[in-house]
């Protein structure tokens, strides 16, 4: 048998793998909840004790993507048999659909406001951070200080001013308005992520490449964006989770045409009772998106969270 | 193919001076050796001639044309960095062809570039792996495929051998100045190690404290120091230095060392104060008949040659002898120096006095 320093023994790795599997399953729990809970009927989601093995079923996404109205027997002969899949999951409760649901509105708007603020925050921090990190800046210190400063206290802190101004400005409700909100709040955070990172890579490529004859701005985008992209990468992702879980402001200024997800959601249980099914089916398919981008962008994740500190 | 002058180069960060009016001038096909200690501003000057950074005054001319405050692509000059700059997300290959595609180059006229310069460079084999797995020399190879590759006009360096172990070295060292040879372009090598830049420079520039020195062919450097920086800093043992209080005149042909007289090259100033009479190892012989005496505090054996260290009146002095010479710990020795190379320095301003001997290389009269 072997022995190594560096290797960790049979024991320690099980000892490991073991703390590493209970604490996925803690935090795996409340998500296969929600996801379960989306898959079952109304009843079945309130059933006490909780159901674990249950029959699935579509209702709570039908419910979640249409508005129904209850209908009479008569009205229910009057149709004659549901032409649809959906239909029929509806008319099992008595009830008719009359339209879809803003649900899809909704979660477009999260899309727009949540992916427009993130771009705009990665491609604002970026060239900030490169000023920062590589010109002289009077008063820098001050000014990099002033930046994180406008994140020492909770954003919601300043809630009440940033509504009267918006609704002077025009820009309550409008996807504009949350666009530069999120982006105002997250472009602390990019900066300075950015900005480290930026001051990782040595200046000797882009002087390289000034002496190869490209300009600065050249130099800047084929030398210095390519090896910044792991930073990049890991600063949207932060900011993509922000703006797209975003609730407070979200609720304060939004109610129609830019209304993201987040409050959105809520207010389905209100339709029709205690609708839980419907609304996990929302949190659930609302998971989707910053999952499939975070899994897109992990290779670049996985080393840019350390912060370089192992990058070399 | 270059000839650079510059004049009265100067350059302050805020207000700290990094280079003080430096001047010197670097023949076509030189190489060319900026030779100082850390900090010296070796890095500052090779920089503002590149046009990384911009003089706070001063000339920079490459061709007689002056570039100062010109930009770097367009002094047509290739840098090889301290570090090595290789862009780390490209293989080799990229890495040499990155200048001339940035130059808008024919995709096949590049590919016949790049096979010329790794056949140059002996790296033909490694062209389409990425720099990451790549050794320090095979790096460094890169490196200066990526200078050569464009044909520049001059090659800048700065210490482009500082992060190789110290065998590899030599041999780089060797490669980089037979490349000089075959392609002759003007170099200007930038190192801290003046062994270095003794074995491999036509001509050197010793800087401290961002001042130059004193600039020329390594030979005069070493024999006709304009200074006592430059006799202390180059040589391995330094020059010795025998102070002593008192005062030389013009014409006069020796100096009183505490009653012992020794003869040196004809002066061509007066000078009064602290003085020192500096000497090289390899000029010291030891004499029973010489008048000035020392005692031997230790040895050392290197081969053919032994380092033999003295205690004299005015200090210790080392001397390199041959190794048949006998020299016993505590002997009492006569010393003998050889004339031709002494020089006496003014040790408060530390500048060598003008001799008959040194007159030609110090440029006086
Ligand atoms: N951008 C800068 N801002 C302020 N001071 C600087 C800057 N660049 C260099 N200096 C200072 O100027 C002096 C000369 O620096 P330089 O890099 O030219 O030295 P060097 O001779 O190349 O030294 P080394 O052998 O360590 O590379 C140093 O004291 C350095 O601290
Ligand atoms: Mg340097």
């Amino acid at each position: 048998m072997s022995f190594s320093v560096t290797e960790p023994s049979a024991r320690q790795k099980l000892f490991a793998g073991v703390l590493v599997l209970v604490y996925a399953l803690v935090t795996i729990m409340p998500l296969a909840w929600i996801i379960a809970t989306g898959f079952k009927t109304p009843s079945d989601a309130i059933a006490y004790p909780p159901k674990v093995v249950f029959e699935p079923s579509l209702e709570g996404y039908v419910n979640l993507f249409t508005t129904r109205t209850r209908a009479s027997a008569e009205t229910l002969e009057s149709l004659g048999e549901p032409q649809t899949w959906y239909d029929s999951i509806v008319r099992k409760n008595d009830m008719v659909i009359v339209g879809p649901s803003r649900y899809g509105e909704r979660f477009l708007n999260s899309v727009i406001i949540g992916f427009g603020s993130t771009f705009l925050s990665v491609f604002l921090g970026t060239i900030a951070a490169y000023a920062f990190s590589r010109f002289k800046v009077p008063l820098k210190d001050d000014l990099m200080f002033f930046i994180l400063s406008t994140r020492m206290m909770p954003p919601i802190a300043v809630a009440i001013p940033i509504f009267l101004m918006y609704r002077e400005l025009g820009l309550n409700d409008t996807h504009l308005g949350m666009i530069l909100l999120y982006t105002a709040v997250n472009l602390s955070l990019s900066v300075w992520l950015l900005k480290g990172f930026i001051d990782e890579i040595p200046v000797e490529y882009e002087e390289a490449a000034l002496i190869d004859g490209y300009t600065r701005f050249q130099a800047f985008y084929k030398v210095v964006l390519p090896q910044a992209a792991t930073g990049i990468a890991s600063t949207a992702i932060f900011c993509l989770i922000f703006a797209w879980n975003e609730y407070a402001f979200a609720v304060l200024l939004t109610s129609g045409t830019a209304q993201t997800a987040p409050p959105f959601i809520p207010t389905i249980i209100g339709v029709g009772g205690q609708d839980w099914p419907a609304v996990a089916a929302g949190a659930t398919l609302f998971l989707v998106p910053v999952m499939v981008f975070t899994i897109l962008l992990r290779k670049h994740l996985l080393r840019g969270i350390t912060f370089g500190a192992v990058r070399k | 193919m270059a000839r650079i002058e510059i004049r009265n180069l100067r350059k302050e960060f805020g207000d700290f001076t990094a280079v003080q009016s430096s001047s010197f001038v670097i023949e076509d096909g030189e190489f060319f050796m900026l030779l100082g200690p850390s900090g010296c501003g070796k890095t500052t000057t090779l920089r503002m001639m590149a046009g990384l950074e911009l003089p706070t005054s001063g000339e920079i001319f490459i061709d007689n044309e002056e570039v100062s405050q010109k930009r770097a692509s367009e002094r047509d000059i290739a840098f090889v960095f301290q570090m090595f700059a290789l862009y780390p997300h490209m293989n080799v290959r990229k890495n040499i062809s990155y200048p001339l595609v940035s130059q808008g180059m024919k995709r096949a006229q590049v590919k016949e570039k790049v096979a010329e310069v790794s056949r140059i460079l002996g790296i033909e084999d490694i062209l389409d792996r990425p720099v990451s797995g790549l050794s320090g020399g095979d790096r460094q190879r890169v490196a200066l495929g990526r200078a050569i590759v464009r044909e520049p006009k001059a090659f800048f360096m700065d210490e482009p051998l500082g992060a190789l172990d110290a065998e590899f070295r030599e041999h780089m060292a060797h490669e980089l100045r037979s490349l000089h040879d075959r392609m002759g372009a003007t170099t200007v090598y930038v190192t801290h190690d003046q062994l270095e830049a003794m074995q491999m420079g036509d001509k050197i520039v010793v800087m401290n404290h961002g001042v130059v020195e004193q600039f020329g062919v390594p030979q005069d450097i070493y024999d006709w120091p304009a200074t006592m920086f430059v006799a202390d800093f180059i040589g391995s043992p330094p020059m010795n230095f025998l102070k002593f209080e008192g005062a030389v005149e013009k014409g006069g042909t020796s100096i009183d060392l505490g009653g012992a007289f020794v003869e040196v090259p004809r002066l061509l100033e007066d000078a009064r104060g602290q003085l020192a009479l500096g000497a090289r190892p390899e000029h010291i012989h030891f004499d029973d008949a010489a008048s000035y005496r020392g005692k031997i505090t230790a040895t050392e054996y290197l081969g053919t040659t032994q380092i033999v260290s003295v205690d004299t009146p005015h200090g210790a002095l080392k001397a390199r002898l041959s190794s048949e010479q006998p020299a016993r710990v505590g002997d009492a020795v006569g010393l003998r120096f050889d004339k031709r190379t002494l020089t006496v320095f003014d040790a408060g301003s530390g500048r060598a006095l003008f001799s008959e001997a040194n007159r030609e290389v110090l440029g006086h009269g």
